[in-house]
């Protein structure tokens, strides 16, 4: 649905985005990760063509965004939370984007339902929490009922309930067919929620793919075995040409499934108290993957090599 | 159409354009009272006088609502909104341009005629009756120069999308720049002689000398091409901003 070719862009001597090459699939929720400053902000706003691409172009089921003729009944986004008047209400700032879209007032009070703020609809907007601003972003995004959602970072701000409601909500957007195209930091909210990712990192593509390729190709995939004849079990596996380590306590075993030390245990009647698959988390992938690109790092390199290391 | 709708939601909604309005209408009317009030008996208000606050004043805080209208969309970035809503950036703007031009000219029938009406109540003795079409200019025509002051602080808005910077400029130029030409030796009274709000004055007021409302124009136009020279003036400025806000990041 989304079709990014060579897209780039530049600020002056910035190069923000790199010859960016992606697609966003309709019928499925797409992540789009990156360290800080990577690009993703102004990726979308090139795709909302808010900022003019340097090179390169993005469409939108096959046109540009300037082509569209009522954009918002295609393409909803929440960019950003704060882009509203802080004067005007809730129900007039989506009463304006309704109108010029030719969107019927009867769905102003509809989505302001749907995301929970009919109570305080008529409050000046610069009132509002930080959660409720996100909402009312939400419901201007879901305003024309459109194909495409494009989310910012959607969960900033919002407790754990808002979070739920966030990720279910996607993923019925995404059962409807619709194509659901989210940034986050959140890497763990990001593994719930995403089942494709788009990586970048410095304003390039760094990889494309399913998320559990992303973090099984990242992270190496090892099973934690506890067992009372643990040095015999260690000799077996080792003969059986399994990568093994650990302590006396447990081992862990790699390049081996968890099925097939099962069954190795069971031939040499070696009674196991665990076994259990330790798959490497999205963050230790993020972190691998994306660590020479980061662009503004932070002194939390010694933190990152012991999240590396802590789930070893 | 739609658009217009649009930007007349926009205007309405939030306090300051209300507070302008306010403001303007009570300067315009408010001036009346003091030169009405201030004249000797023996002495004759005339219209133009009448007019002295709408025209000198109550234009400088049309223009700040006019500018206050693009520049706190993008000071709020409403703007990157307007534009993801309607990525046709001229319609959009040239909508705002319309609905604010418009608004602008029935504040400055208002201030004019209320202005005019209430010198009349305090001061029935004096000649005040508007009479010739110059008269119906300075009182009637009030509106049209607030119109296309507004669009071209538009304009100016658009192009600086700074609020304290568009108002800044906008109040210095209308309240000081012009007269402070005719200081330049030589060139001064020449250059004055085509600044638009110069040539503004001269569609309200014509030339022959009034009262004690603003002095006479010195500009050269007849009232009615005045009149065009500013519209035309204002319409560039805009024509100008559009292109720059149409090749611009939002």
């Amino acid at each position: 649905m989304i079709e990014a070719t060579g897209l780039t862009k530049s600020y002056g001597k910035t190069l923000a985005v790199n010859n960016l090459s992606f697609s966003v699939a309709a019928g499925q929720v797409t992540g789009f990760l990156g360290p800080n400053g990577a690009g993703k902000s102004t990726t979308m706003r090139m795709i909302l063509g808010l900022d003019n691409p340097t090179g390169g172009q993005v469409t939108i089921g096959g046109k540009k965004y300037h082509d569209l003729k009522e954009p918002l009944r295609t393409v909803g986004a929440l960019l950003d939370a704060k882009w509203v008047h802080p004067n005007r209400s809730a129900r007039a700032h989506l009463q304006w984007m309704a109108k010029s879209n030719r969107i019927p007032n009867s769905r102003v009070d509809e989505v302001l339902a749907t995301v929970g703020l009919s109570n305080v609809a008529n409050k000046r907007a610069g009132g509002f929490s930080l959660g409720m601003s996100q909402r009312l972003g939400i419901a201007a995004a879901l305003l024309g009922d459109p194909e495409v959602l494009l989310f910012d970072e959607p969960v900033n701000g919002l407790d754990p309930e808002g979070i739920l409601w966030i990720r279910k909500f996607m993923h019925r957007l995404a059962e409807e067919g619709r194509t659901v195209f989210v940034s986050s930091h959140l890497l763990s909210e990001m593994a719930l929620t995403a089942s494709n990712l788009v990586v970048i990192g410095r304003g390039q593509l760094i990889s494309q793919s399913s998320t559990e390729d992303f973090v099984s190709r990242a992270a190496e995939n090892t099973v934690k075995v506890r067992s009372p004849q643990l040095a015999e079990l260690r000799d077996v596996l080792q003969r059986a040409s399994a990568g093994v380590t650990g302590d006396e306590k447990a081992l862990v075993v790699s390049g081996m499934d968890s099925d097939k030390i099962g069954e190795i245990a069971a031939e040499h009647r070696i009674v196991l108290h665990e076994l259990s698959p330790q798959v490497g988390s999205l963050e230790q992938a993020f972190m691998q993957i994306t660590g020479d690109s980061v662009e503004y790092h932070t002194g939390l390199d010694a933190e990152a090599q012991h999240v590396l290391e802590s789930a070893q | 159409m739609n658009l217009l709708a649009v930007e007349r939601i926009k205007l309405f909604t939030t306090r300051s354009p209300w507070w302008c309005a306010l403001i303007t209408i009570a300067l315009s009317v408010g001036f009346a009272a003091i030169l009405a009030g201030a004249t000797e008996s023996t002495d004759s208000l005339t219209v133009s006088a009448t007019q002295f606050g709408g025209s000198q004043f109550g234009i400088a805080v049309v223009m700040v609502l006019a500018a206050l209208a693009v520049t706190t969309e993008y000071r709020f970035n409403t703007i990157r909104t307007t534009f993801q809503a309607v990525p046709h950036r001229s319609p959009a703007l040239v909508a705002k341009a319309v609905v604010v031009g418009l608004v602008s000219l029935i504040l400055g029938e208002i201030a004019g005629f209320g202005a005019w009406g209430l010198a009349v109540l305090m001061r029935p003795n004096d000649n005040l009756a508007l009479t010739t079409g110059q008269d119906w200019a300075n009182v009637a025509g009030l509106g049209l120069v607030f119109a296309f002051s507004a669009v071209l602080a538009v304009a100016v808005g658009i192009m600086i999308r700074h609020s304290a910077g568009a108002i800044a400029l906008l109040l210095i130029y209308t309240l000081a720049v012009e007269s402070l030409v005719q200081l330049i030796p030589k060139i001064g009274n020449h250059i004055h002689e085509w600044m638009p709000f110069n040539v503004a004055n001269k569609f309200l007021v014509g030339s022959t000398p009034a009262g004690n409302g603003p002095p006479p124009s010195d500009s050269p136009l007849s009232p009615g091409w005045a009149l065009a020279y500013f519209a035309g003036i204002s319409i560039v400025f805009l024509l100008v901003a559009l292109g720059v806000a149409k090749k611009r990041d939002a």
